[in-house]
């Protein structure tokens, strides 16, 4: 249902870090609870990504399942994805805390590198990697 | 020519999150508190405003008025003495079903922002996209009517998970629907534990007081550090 929208925020997400060149695929972690559409996101991302630099990569999706925590019991569930209920199951307290499931990350991205002896210019940014 | 992997580990909504920070930024250096009200199309965002705009006492209050098309709702609100500003999506913003930070961000410079306190951005009605950008907001807000099924917390939980308080409006249809009430405010309890809820009908004027007492209180808050 929201997925174009996503789709291009994750597409200006990696054209920055892409710097001009060529992707090939995309890393995500998505997290169940932000209700994205696997299949829906994949075609979206398709679709917006036409006439860029990352025209036809993978988009890669790994889906993280949601695990709540009370923060009155201690207890660790995971929600029944078809009947979200945010309340601990064992104490039925609301002090909950979210520990996963609601990631929209782009981990990574593979780029095409001109080699060194090739291209002489600009490009030294495979060590744009951004630290945790 | 040979392939790299380039570590990103960045929210992909993070753009967007950053220009909301800077809106947010210059409302409070305008001393402005800025309510998000959310809801699927048709269930009384302008019709609960109109009840309430001239109902909340010293408080002076604004509204920036989302909509894909046109200015049917923001030429409701012109007549009720508060300045009302349009911001359509379409085209400028691709027709988008949602507003963002940076939508916002273009419509700061016609917002009256040293003659109000509090400013109301109607989102464009849509229980999905609006809940996943921020747009600078202060608090937001949503509004379940009773015609939409006892069910919409369950299908829609980002949404309302993402509101402090969801008003439940249409309550004068309740007689001649078959609406169970109670399992409206299960849903919102099991997705939202704590989540403030308030019955009105925009269309009577019940409840609606309750309503602008909540925004006078949130028009008091002081500006959360950003």
């Amino acid at each position: 249902m929201h997925e174009l929208a996503l789709s291009t925020a994750i597409l200006e997400t990696v054209m920055r870090h892409a710097k001009g060149r060529r992707v090939t695929q995309v890393d995500m972690t998505i997290g169940t609870m932000r209700q994205v559409v696997p299949d829906s996101l994949d075609f979206y991302f398709g679709v917006v990504t036409r006439g860029t630099l990352a025209e036809g990569a993978k988009l890669e999706q790994e889906i993280v399942p949601a695990e709540l925590r009370c923060r009155d019991c201690s207890r660790n569930w995971n929600p029944d994805p078809d009947f979200p209920d945010f309340r601990c199951p064992g104490c039925i307290g609301s002090n909950i805390q979210v520990l996963a499931g609601t990631e929209f990350e782009v981990e990574s991205i593979n780029v095409h590198e001109p080699d060194a002896d090739q291209a002489p210019a600009q490009d030294k940014e495979a060590e744009c990697i951004a630290p945790r | 020519m040979h392939r790299t992997k380039v570590r990103v580990a960045e929210d992909a909504l993070d753009a967007n999150t950053t220009i909301a920070e800077a809106n947010r930024h210059d409302f409070d250096h305008s001393d402005v508190r800025v309510v998000n009200l959310m809801s699927a199309p048709g269930a009384g965002k302008t019709t609960l405003l109109e009840r309430v705009l001239d109902d909340l006492g010293d408080l002076r209050a604004g509204v920036l008025e989302g909509d894909v098309k046109g200015s049917f709702d923001a030429d409701r609100l012109a007549q009720m003495h508060v300045p009302v500003t349009q911001l359509n999506t379409d085209p400028s913003f691709g027709g988008e079903c949602h507003l963002d930070a940076n939508m916002v961000r273009t419509a700061m410079p016609q917002l009256p922002l040293e003659d109000i306190d509090l400013l109301v951005i109607e989102n464009v009605g849509n229980l999905v996209c609006p809940a996943e950008f921020k747009v600078g907001e202060d608090a937001r807000a949503m509004i379940c009517s009773v015609t939409e099924g006892e069910d919409k917390p369950l299908k829609y939980p980002l949404m309302f998970r993402t509101c402090e308080l969801v008003v439940v409006n249409k309550i004068d249809l309740l007689p001649h629907l078959d609406f169970d009430l109670d399992a409206l405010l299960a849903n919102i309890e099991a997705v939202n534990p704590g989540a403030e809820t308030m019955l009105v009908s925009a269309k009577t004027g019940e409840g609606t007081e309750v309503f602008s007492s909540w925004l006078q209180r949130v028009g008091a808050r002081a500006p959360a550090a950003a």
